[in-house]
């Protein structure tokens, strides 16, 4: 049997050491009617047939290339590089466990406390935690955390959110009993205004003004960002939202059919003690060295339990891991570069799309940097068509807004080269 | 040996990687927004080349203990080896380049791996239908007590209590508490298990669930599970099954079939997908038929063969994350069910139990068993019998980890004073069983004649004990403006001048 590791002797020494007869002598606990004989499941498999078995559902599925991928709605293709899968497939990383025993886990809480800075740095806020599962979770962490902040119980979502972002943060309002508002101004009971930069359709808001007003009325601002953005866009930081949240899935990680991602989380000075999930800090043993451990834990589950400020206790580690690798190979002009590119190729096949007869911008007024959301006619013919031409073709986004029937979001990274838009178009206009 | 940082290793000229599209023509970001959305300073990431990139995180991986090299007999954590072929299948380009808002035609493959591994869950733990949505274990916890609370909801009932167990997860408490319920704790009685008598008093029609573990933290089967089922269901509440320790008993009996309405599981320990240094885990909640119109949307539904996500659930609690969960790790936990078989997992788990009360009955001459035996898969033992001599279970923790072993589970659950909660599970041969109690033995030898050796230790790995209390005085000067350091995230010289 696979990955078991007693032989039959074994199992008899063991039974004889411990001083019973049988293994039925260790269950007795467990009242005879609850007793199962098994399990009603197929007999295991050889790794041979168990790949087959495994090999075949992925070869039911279809991988649409990198360079053919046009559609982005929160998961997007980027290069990643080698060395992203080189370090995270190491078993030191992968099979460790959340580093409680600091002594034994300096790899582990080091690349955290590296997460932590890169993710301050980038969104320009004070502190950073460890991660959290996505960005959706992200964005409802950060609602709670402004509720207990400052009393209020209604949180405003401004403009275009994630919808699926919007759904969880409903879950969790709902919870807690916290109002989820869509669109108009802070007032009194405002807990915190949530924007989206860029939103969802990949247009740029006003940052500040949204901060400004927000803040007028005494709420927080939470700010969901794309990260890759940061090396372009004034970060949340700069223009003085309290809390920023995003998805890091760009920086590294494939996309997996949706998961695992990673969702990060930053704050200001002034609500670090209502962060969720671990946080790392630096310390010295008793020769002066330098260390690092999990720091504040008295907000977490495991010491607070009922009063904690979350839930959580795993995250997601390794996907932080990742991308950190991915921020340190790039480097800030790599950052730069990636997002500059991005903008550029989606500006030239923005151009390009708007000009097809039928075809325009649904909101030629507003800027975007490298997601745009694009008037077309017929959109689910148009992606059938394109689909048989081996393109994953843009986003339908009238599946959650009713207001924007035939708007269709198209993405353009680093990874559609010129030649991939000109099959684009090509496809199109055929 | 201790490793700089990143930022530390930065060199101002250090090249640049090269990518592509440098090539791209046409006006930049520069050109064509307005100067306010625009970012002021750049971001201080580190520049490094890629030789040196890897060197760094080389090393790193070297400061790390991890189950590829060593036993972690670490109390419900269930940390058994992580099989490379789930690697393997999970970094399949049929899985792992699927974007999440492909059509379902071209997706098909995903969805029916998504479908067999919901029902083989339900086969192993005798539920009706399960969501594969929570990103990880206490995830889970608080999904499932979102769909109680909207169940009773549908009802017309508004309850507004939990129970909790004293031995339970630090989880059950804080996620009943941020679903908005006011937690009760029931005590354990002598014995270790819940206090029946205590149980009673505390259920009232106030209750909207119990949360329990089975067999409990302590490793105890809870033998009156089935009264305890009567009790709970007789005030119209619902019991809760906190699946972190499933790997005690598949196939051998299932929570459903003990009177448990909702079940979550943690892929990341029972179906050994990695722990990833602290994630991404998987934590699926399995329901009886009652909680099934409440559960996440959305659902994958499987007629004809053909395989859809169902979206239109009207009851349905919402989203607890983006997408369908964490697909890879579906993956991999599916690829394990598949390669196991039903003997197999049955198998595993009377292993576990075996492994369990055998290294118990190495180590009960040297360390207190605050409960009598038999355990399931883990046992807590206390180390109440060197109090005298000065030495408390971190000490042990610590002089374990200088012998290569990983700690076991220290302080929990709470009510074992100087617990040691050892879960070898049935990845582990019996000669490093053997080899674990003996490092056992002596550390307590050790702490009768020497003890004072033992409060130096760890000597020999990267770091010794870090002092945490005076990291925790430094946050905190930070926090209340009298430092400029964090802390928690490295600032370079030039930085920390304001």
């Amino acid at each position: 049997m696979p990955y078991l590791v007693h032989s039959p002797e074994d199992r008899e020494a063991m039974l004889e050491s411990i001083g019973v007869r049988s293994m039925d002598d260790l269950l007795v606990d467990i009242p005879q009617p609850l007793r199962a004989r098994g399990l009603e499941l197929p007999a295991g498999l050889s790794e041979f047939e168990t790949m087959a078995i495994v090999s075949s559902l992925a070869s039911r599925n279809r991988v649409f290339a990198d360079r053919l991928t046009f559609r982005g709605g929160g998961v997007y293709r980027r290069f990643i590089p080698a060395a992203v899968a080189a370090v995270t497939s190491k078993p030191e990383f992968y099979t460790a466990y959340t580093p409680y025993q600091p002594e034994a886990s300096q790899g582990t809480l080091q690349a955290i406390y590296e997460f932590q800075t890169l993710i301050a740095e980038l969104t320009g806020l004070d502190v950073a935690n460890a991660s959290l599962y996505d960005g959706a979770t992200a964005v409802g962490e950060a609602a709670m955390m402004a509720h207990t902040h400052t009393g209020r119980n209604e949180v405003v979502v401004h403009g275009y959110l994630h919808p699926e972002y919007t759904e969880v943060l409903r879950t969790f309002a709902d919870a807690r009993g916290i109002k989820v508002r869509k669109g108009g101004e802070a007032n009194a009971k405002t807990a915190a205004v949530i924007l989206q930069q860029p939103d969802f359709l990949g247009l740029l808001v006003d940052a500040r003004g949204i901060t400004e007003s927000a803040h007028q009325a005494g709420a927080l601002v939470i700010a969901c960002v794309d990260p890759i953005s940061l090396a372009i866009l004034a970060p949340p930081g700069e223009y003085g939202a309290d809390i920023a949240v995003g998805e890091g899935q760009q920086l590294g990680l494939a996309p997996s059919y949706g998961g695992p991602h990673v969702g990060f989380i930053a704050c200001r000075r002034e609500l670090v003690r209502r962060l969720p999930g671990r946080l790392v800090g630096s310390a010295h043993d008793a020769a002066g060295r330098r260390g690092f451990v999990l720091a504040l834990s008295a907000r977490e589950q495991h010491i607070r339990r009922e009063k904690a400020s979350s839930n959580i206790c795993t995250n997601h580690s390794l996907c932080a891991l990742a991308a950190s690798v991915y921020m340190t190979y790039m480097g800030p002009i790599g950052m730069r570069q990636v997002a500059e590119v991005s903008f550029k190729r989606a500006h030239a096949l923005a151009g390009r799309l708007a000009a097809l007869p039928g075809w325009g911008l649904a909101f030629p007024e507003r800027q975007f940097l490298y997601e745009f959301p694009v008037r077309v006619p017929n959109p689910r013919a148009v992606i059938k068509k394109l689909g048989r031409k081996g393109i994953l073709g843009g986003l339908d986004v009238s599946r959650w807004f009713r207001e924007l029937k035939g708007v269709v979001t198209f993405t353009c990274t680093e990874v559609n080269d010129v030649a991939a838009l000109d099959e684009l178009m090509a496809a199109l206009e055929s | 040996m201790t490793e700089p940082l990143s930022f530390e290793l930065s060199r101002p000229n250090a090249p640049s990687p090269r990518l592509p599209g440098a090539d791209a023509a046409g006006p930049g970001s520069g050109d064509l927004l307005p100067g306010d959305q625009l970012r002021k300073r750049e971001p201080a990431l580190p520049r490094l080349s890629e030789p040196e990139i890897m060197r760094h995180y080389s090393k790193l991986a070297s400061l790390n203990f991890s189950i590829s090299e060593q036993f972690y007999p670490l109390g419900s954590c269930t940390m058994k080896y992580n099989p490379v072929a789930n690697e393997a299948a999970a970094s399949l380009p049929g899985f792992a380049q699927l974007h999440p808002y492909q059509d379902e035609e071209t997706v098909q493959g995903a969805l029916e791996l998504m479908w067999r591994l919901e029902k083989a869950l339900c086969a192993v733990v005798g539920v009706d239908r399960v969501t594969l949505q929570p990103a990880a274990g206490a995830h889970g916890e608080w999904t499932a007590l979102r769909m109680i609370k909207a169940y009773q909801h549908s009802k017309g009932e508004a309850r507004s209590e939990v129970l909790v167990p004293d031995s339970a997860h630090g989880t059950n408490p804080a996620s009943a508490a941020l679903s908005g319920f006011q937690v009760v704790e029931v005590k354990s009685g002598p014995d270790g298990r819940i206090s029946l008598a205590d149980l009673e008093s505390k259920l009232s029609p106030r209750t909207a669930a119990l949360m329990l573990t089975n067999p409990n933290t302590l490793g105890l089967f809870e033998r009156q599970i089935l009264d305890i089922a009567e009790l709970v269901h007789a005030v119209g509440a619902m019991l809760y099954y906190d699946g972190a320790n499933l790997n005690a008993f598949m196939g051998i009996c299932r929570p459903g079939d003990m009177g448990f309405d909702a079940v979550h599981m943690n892929l990341h320990k029972t179906f050994t997908t990695p722990h990833g240094g602290g994630g991404p885990g998987a934590g699926p909640v399995g329901v009886k038929a009652e909680l099934v119109p409440f559960l996440p949307r959305p659902t994958v539904e499987r007629a004809n063969g053909h395989l859809t996500l169902d979206f239109k659930r009207p009851q349905s609690i919402g989203r607890v994350r983006s997408f369908y969960g964490n697909f890879g790790m579906l993956v991999r936990a599916y690829t394990y069910i598949v390669a196991m078989g039903g003997d197999g997992l049955t198998q595993a788990s009377r292993d576990a139990v075996l492994s369990a009360n055998y290294l118990r009955k190495q180590v009960e001459d040297d360390l207190e068993m605050p409960h009598e035996g038999p355990c399931m898969h883990e046992f807590v033992a206390s180390a109440r019998n060197l109090h005298d001599n000065g030495v408390r279970a971190l000490d042990i923790a610590k002089a374990l980890l200088d012998r290569d072993f990983y700690a076991p589970t220290v302080y929990f659950p709470l009510v074992v004073p100087e617990a040691i909660m050892v879960e070898p599970t049935e990845t582990e041969s019996k000669p490093t069983l053997d080899r674990f109690a003996q490092a056992i033995k002596e550390i307590v030898a050790e702490a009768r004649t020497n003890p004072q050796a033992l409060h130096d230790e760890p000597r020999h790995l990267p770091v010794g004990r870090l002092d945490e209390v005076a990291a925790a005085r430094r946050i905190n000067a930070y926090l209340t403006g009298q430092s400029e350091d964090p802390i928690l995230r490295w600032k370079g010289p030039e930085q920390s001048v304001r």
